[in-house]
């Protein structure tokens, strides 16, 4: 069974998620012009890679952003919008850590 | 034909018939390169050759022909559209392929069905009797039935699902057809071939040469090709292949999937379809049910299998036939489908001059082979689209001129 992380809810089988699209952010309508605008509404970035998308968890009702690869399907990390900021501090730490290690182990 | 065979018969040797000359290095220069051996392709390249005289052609397949989605979908040829320019296009094609055996002088099974949309639902009647209208309009044959005349041409079905969603009508759909998937890419194959065009298998594209808005050339595994025109008919890759021309569009890629049963006795005359219960079946020559259902539920760039597709599928099928529950699945797949908002195809000249795109074929571009392999022809050798692909041009998304068919292709492909 494929499994996510909900971020409130901690880990959950897959079929529980719903896939809400690539994570985009609108450019201003009232400078933008029509072209831009119908780009914005109808085009996508199709080409396999990472991805920042929205996931929402459906029977808690959270929506959530997950970093995706759209070609090996792996999800690197998952976070709330609003901890966004928090989840790049997470980042750099998960890194730090990952460094520490084989110097642990040579103790 | 008979002539042949006893030609062949009377020979000493039999070497095995080839259906197109086995190529390693292309030229360094085309006319036209069409990226992408799968039946679309293939079809343009015939096309191109035999309605216009252009042979001086190489299709650039980077596995082998017919390996794509042309090989992978379940064959579903019909023209029960939404939209009166849709019907039109789709019936335009069903017409080509009634006499395609013949003209490709190759067996494609092509096998006239009859097809039934179910509808379990007052709203799914209501989308039925407005495709039905619109059929009727543009003089297809499509009209609503009730549930006698679906027990009648499948006495099998348990008309109350399982009691879980009772049929209330269909449409039924008479030209609506199956036939043999990789037949249809060999039988394009030998055609182009024998007028000149020239097929490479093995041979992948790797990056598209654009100056000034026009394409000069492409680069591939097997060395550079000088061309000033070049169509991309490649489904599931697409992005991949607009990202290389910086084009952007609406199109995003989900997994397809479908499965077989082991073979039975033959039962099942008619295609249906369940909307619903996001099924669709039909039985192939060999006796299988070929099955499929809706998209997964999100964008991967793989043709995985999952066991949630086959589960949920079966068990659907069994609300609607029970006693198949003692039948195997013995096979399961998957394509990349290339699905855009409207369910509609994107075909047609593109800002970048020289650059055709055959795309946004999603769930349901087989049956549309043989009509898109002659329009694309046309929008080649005259380098502008034919009234009757307008409706899917890329600048439609500009336009706000949508051309929704999710109505008549969500689950039925
Ligand atoms: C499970 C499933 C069921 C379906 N059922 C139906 C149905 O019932 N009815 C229906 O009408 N449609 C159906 N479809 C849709 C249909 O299969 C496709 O829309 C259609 O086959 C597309 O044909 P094509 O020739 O455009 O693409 P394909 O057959 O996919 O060919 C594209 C080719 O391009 C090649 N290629 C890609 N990138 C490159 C490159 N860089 N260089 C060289 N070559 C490249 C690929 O290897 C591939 O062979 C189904 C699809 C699936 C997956």
């Amino acid at each position: 069974m494929k499994l996510l992380t909900c971020p409130v809810n901690g880990t959950r089988p897959l079929s529980e998620f719903i896939f809400g699209g690539e994570f985009r952010t609108a450019p201003d309508q009232n400078t933008c012009s029509d072209a831009d605008w119908a780009a914005y509404v109808h085009n996508r970035q199709g080409a396999p890679g990472d991805k920042k998308e929205w996931w929402y968890h459906s029977p808690s009702g959270t929506w959530f952003i997950a970093e995706r690869n759209t070609l090996t399907d792996k999800v690197s990390r998952t976070y709330l919008l609003a901890d966004a900021k928090k989840a790049d501090v997470k980042k750099v730490a998960v890194k730090k850590a990952v460094v520490k290690k084989p110097v642990k182990e040579s103790k | 034909m008979p002539f042949r065979l006893l030609k062949y018969a009377l020979k000493k040797e039999h070497p095995a018939p080839r259906f197109f000359k086995s190529l390693e290095t292309p030229k360094k220069s085309y006319d036209v390169v069409i990226i992408g051996g799968g039946g679309h392709g293939l079809a343009a390249a015939y096309y191109l050759a035999k309605d216009h005289g252009i042979t001086n052609v190489a299709v650039l397949e980077k596995g082998y022909i017919g390996g794509g989605n042309t090989g992978r979908n379940t064959t579903i040829v019909r023209s029960n559209y939404l939209t009166p320019e849709g019907v039109n296009f789709y019936d335009a094609s069903v017409k080509i392929y009634e006499g395609l055996s013949e003209e490709l002088d190759l067996n494609l099974f092509y096998s006239t069905r009859g097809h039934f949309t179910l509808a379990h639902t007052e709203s799914a009647m209501r989308t039925m009797r407005w495709r039905a209208e619109v059929n009727k309009h543009v003089g297809v044959e499509s009209r609503v039935v009730g549930p006698d005349e679906i027990a009648k041409a499948c006495p099998q079905l348990d008309l109350s699902c399982s009691g879980q969603a009772p049929i209330l009508g269909a449409l039924f759909h008479a030209p609506g057809s199956v036939a043999r998937h990789d037949g249809v890419a060999w039988g394009y194959a030998r055609g182009a071939d024998g007028y000149g065009a020239e097929i490479y298998q093995n041979t992948e594209v790797l990056s598209i040469d654009v100056k000034n808005g026009k394409v000069c050339g492409i680069k591939t595994n097997k060395g550079y090709i000088e061309t000033k025109q070049v169509l991309s008919a490649v489904a599931g890759f697409t992005p991949r292949i607009t990202e290389m021309v910086g084009l952007e569009t609406p199109i995003v890629i989900h997994p397809l999937q479908a499965c077989v049963t082991e073979p039975m006795k033959p039962w099942l005359d008619t295609i249906l379809v369940s909307g619903s219960l996001h099924v669709y079946v039909s039985q192939s020559s060999r006796g299988e049910l070929v099955m499929g259902s809706s998209l997964d539920p999100y964008e991967v760039h793989s043709t995985r299998s999952t066991l949630d597709f086959v589960e949920g599928l079966t068990s659907h099928m069994l609300d609607m036939f029970p006693f198949l529950s003692n039948v195997k699945v013995v096979r399961q797949w998957a394509g990349m489908a290339d699905m855009t908002p409207d369910f509609a195809p994107i075909m047609g000249k593109t800002p970048i001059e020289g650059f055709y795109l055959d795309a946004g074929w999603g769930t349901w571009g087989f049956k549309a082979t043989p009509i898109s392999g002659k329009t694309m022809a046309q929008t080649i050798a005259n380098d502008s689209a034919p009234d009757l692909i307008h409706t899917f041009r890329l600048s439609r998304f500009e336009d706000y001129e949508l051309t929704g068919e999710k109505g008549a292709a969500s689950v039925g492909h």
